[in-house]
């Protein structure tokens, strides 16, 4: 809000944006991508398959999906929608944009990110994270009030894009490449949470309780290590 | 923000005839009442012969709604009945989003340049920004020139202040001030009020946030600077606040029917303060606002007992 003491200022001093139009927000993202819905849920189901199944070249395909994901939401929905409402914003569709880049990057690579194959709780946590951002995330909106047409679909909009991420790198290996990659749909995640919770809206808990799982599931101890 | 603003739209009579109807139709207001109806009470602004309504409209996060056709709408309903009701400051800023563009889509929709006191600001701490920045908020307001500049929250004041200075010897704006809220700064804004020429200052005051009454309001009358009460229900939280709680008996004394006019009637009856900007989504309250700056206001006396009834709650 300009210069001043920073610290005075409170978190909903800096939201600019009043419920209704956030609300508006994914309803007129619905309205001018129609029908891109369907395709989206179809390549979202086909990510699942290969996070159920994975392979070398499932792998890669997948981190391709994301790639692309990470970039069509930094432009249609953050630049292009919600950027010119809430200040900050522009430099976090560019971050969107990195993590596009370093997701491609690594599905560039042959052996750029491996998936388990195993059950473990990792595994459990991550695709459980995964199938949640496909399937229960869009339904938040109809069961909340805001109607099928507010509906935040993964691959569209941000935040189940965060939470499936987050799901993938949950339980993706070598740890190091996972946690970069998990870094910023866990900030995304938490930023998310905050902007609910100023707006009231109903379950702005739900991001940073993936980000909580996300972590439980990178730090649970491997049977590896357990030995 | 990053993105540009869109520049205000030229509309043909027809559209306009066919927005007017849309916002009466949106306000569930008959087209007819956007004819002037009531005349609220105004205050000159000190060392002016302009007599300003003493309820303006405010427009942070209101107004921000983008590009979205329905809320654009909304917003010019909104609008549409500030108008119907006499009123005529409104205040917005390039730190407000899309705001700006909202104000000129509206202005352009209901033909309003002529009712409009147009008030922005100049908000970059780059001093040599400052004209091209003013130049961009004339532009998605649509105005031929701002009635008034304010330098937002104190933010690059001195250089701006001198390019405000020249734009006004040049006929380009018609008042410049300076702006700051939440109560921050006020040694600084008083620093300023004492050193430079302003027309008007803006400040939060209001019924709990009373810190402007003891330095800066007298120092606004001894000087003759307006003073613009910003944040009058403290975003609402006020309201929330006072909500759940019975209005005094006595508030008819004072025409007052709900919280928010209880708490406007008790801002613009001090006498340093040329008017209360608040911000709306909604036609009724801004309709209800309006009606706060008609008789009766309260005197000292009934001001002092407002502040007590509301200090205990
Ligand atoms: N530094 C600065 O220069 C500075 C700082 C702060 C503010 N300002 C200016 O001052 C203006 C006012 O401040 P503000 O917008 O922060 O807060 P405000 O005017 O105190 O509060 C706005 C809120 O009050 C509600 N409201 C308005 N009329 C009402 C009524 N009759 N009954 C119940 N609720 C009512 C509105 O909700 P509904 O939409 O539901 O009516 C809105 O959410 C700003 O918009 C801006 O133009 C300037």
């Amino acid at each position: 809000m300009g210069a001043g003491a920073w610290w005075t200022y409170r978190p909903d001093d800096l939201l600019m944006v009043s419920p209704r139009v956030y609300a508006r927000l994914f309803e007129l993202h619905n309205q001018a991508l129609w029908p891109a819905q369907p395709l989206a849920l179809a390549l979202g189901g086909l990510a699942l398959i290969v996070l159920l199944r994975p392979g070398p070249r499932r792998t890669r395909l997948l981190l391709m999906l994301l790639a692309l994901a990470w970039a069509f939401v930094a432009w249609t929905f953050l630049w292009q929608r919600y950027a010119p409402l809430q200040r900050g914003i522009a430099p976090v569709a560019a971050l969107f944009g990195l993590q596009a880049l370093l997701l491609a990057g690594l599905g560039l690579l042959r052996t750029g990110l491996h998936l388990p194959r195993r059950w473990s709780v990792r595994r459990g946590i991550g695709i459980g994270l995964f199938a949640y951002a496909l399937v229960l995330h869009p339904l938040l909106a109809p069961a909340t009030g805001r109607g099928l047409a507010g509906a935040e679909l993964l691959g569209l909009t941000p935040d189940p894009l965060a939470i499936a991420t987050l799901g993938v790198m949950a339980m993706a290996e070598p740890a190091r490449r996972a946690w970069a990659l998990l870094a910023l749909p866990a900030l995304w995640c938490l930023l998310s949470g905050l902007t609910l919770t100023l707006l009231g809206a109903p379950g702005a808990w739900l991001p940073p309780l993936a980000v909580a799982m996300a972590l439980t599931a990178r730090w649970w101890p491997t049977p590896a290590a357990l030995r | 923000m990053a993105s540009p603003l869109p520049p205000p739209r030229l509309l043909s009579r027809r559209r306009l005839l066919g927005g007017l109807l849309a916002a009466a139709a949106a306000s569930t207001l008959p087209a007819a009442t956007l004819a002037r109806s009531t005349t609220p009470l105004t205050r000159t602004l000190p060392g002016t012969d302009v007599a300003l309504p003493r309820v303006g409209l405010g427009s942070w996060i209101t107004f921000n709604v983008g590009d979205d056709p329905r809320l654009l709408e909304a917003c010019t309903a909104v609008m549409a009945a500030f108008f119907a009701a006499g009123g005529r400051l409104i205040d917005s800023s390039p730190m407000y989003g899309t705001s700006q563009a909202t104000i000129g889509h509206a202005l352009g929709r209901l033909e309003a340049l002529d009712r409009v006191y147009a008030a922005d600001k100049v908000w970059t701490s780059r001093r040599d920004e400052g004209p091209t920045q003013i130049e961009a908020s004339r532009r998605a307001w649509g105005v031929p020139r701002f009635d008034l500049l304010q330098v937002h929250n104190l933010r690059g004041w001195e250089g701006h202040l001198e390019t405000l200075q020249a734009m006004k010897a040049a006929g380009e704006v018609r008042h410049l001030g300076i702006t700051t809220s939440h109560g921050r700064r006020h040694d600084e804004m008083e620093h300023i009020m004492r050193r430079a020429e302003l027309d008007s200052v803006q400040l939060t005051y209001n019924i709990v946030d009373r810190e402007a009454e003891q330095r800066l309001l007298p120092l606004a009358r001894e000087r003759g600077i307006g003073v613009i009460a910003n944040r009058p229900f403290q975003r609402k939280r006020l309201i929330r606040r006072l909500a759940g709680q019975p209005l005094p008996p006595w508030a008819a004394e004072i025409g007052a029917a709900t919280w928010a006019q209880f708490i406007l009637k008790f801002i613009i009856s001090h006498p340093a303060i040329t008017c209360a900007i608040p911000a709306t989504t909604q036609v009724e309250h801004v309709r209800e606002n309006l009606a706060a700056a008609r008789e009766p206001l309260p005197d000292e006396a009934m001001r002092r007992r407002m502040a007590e009834y509301v200090r205990g709650l």
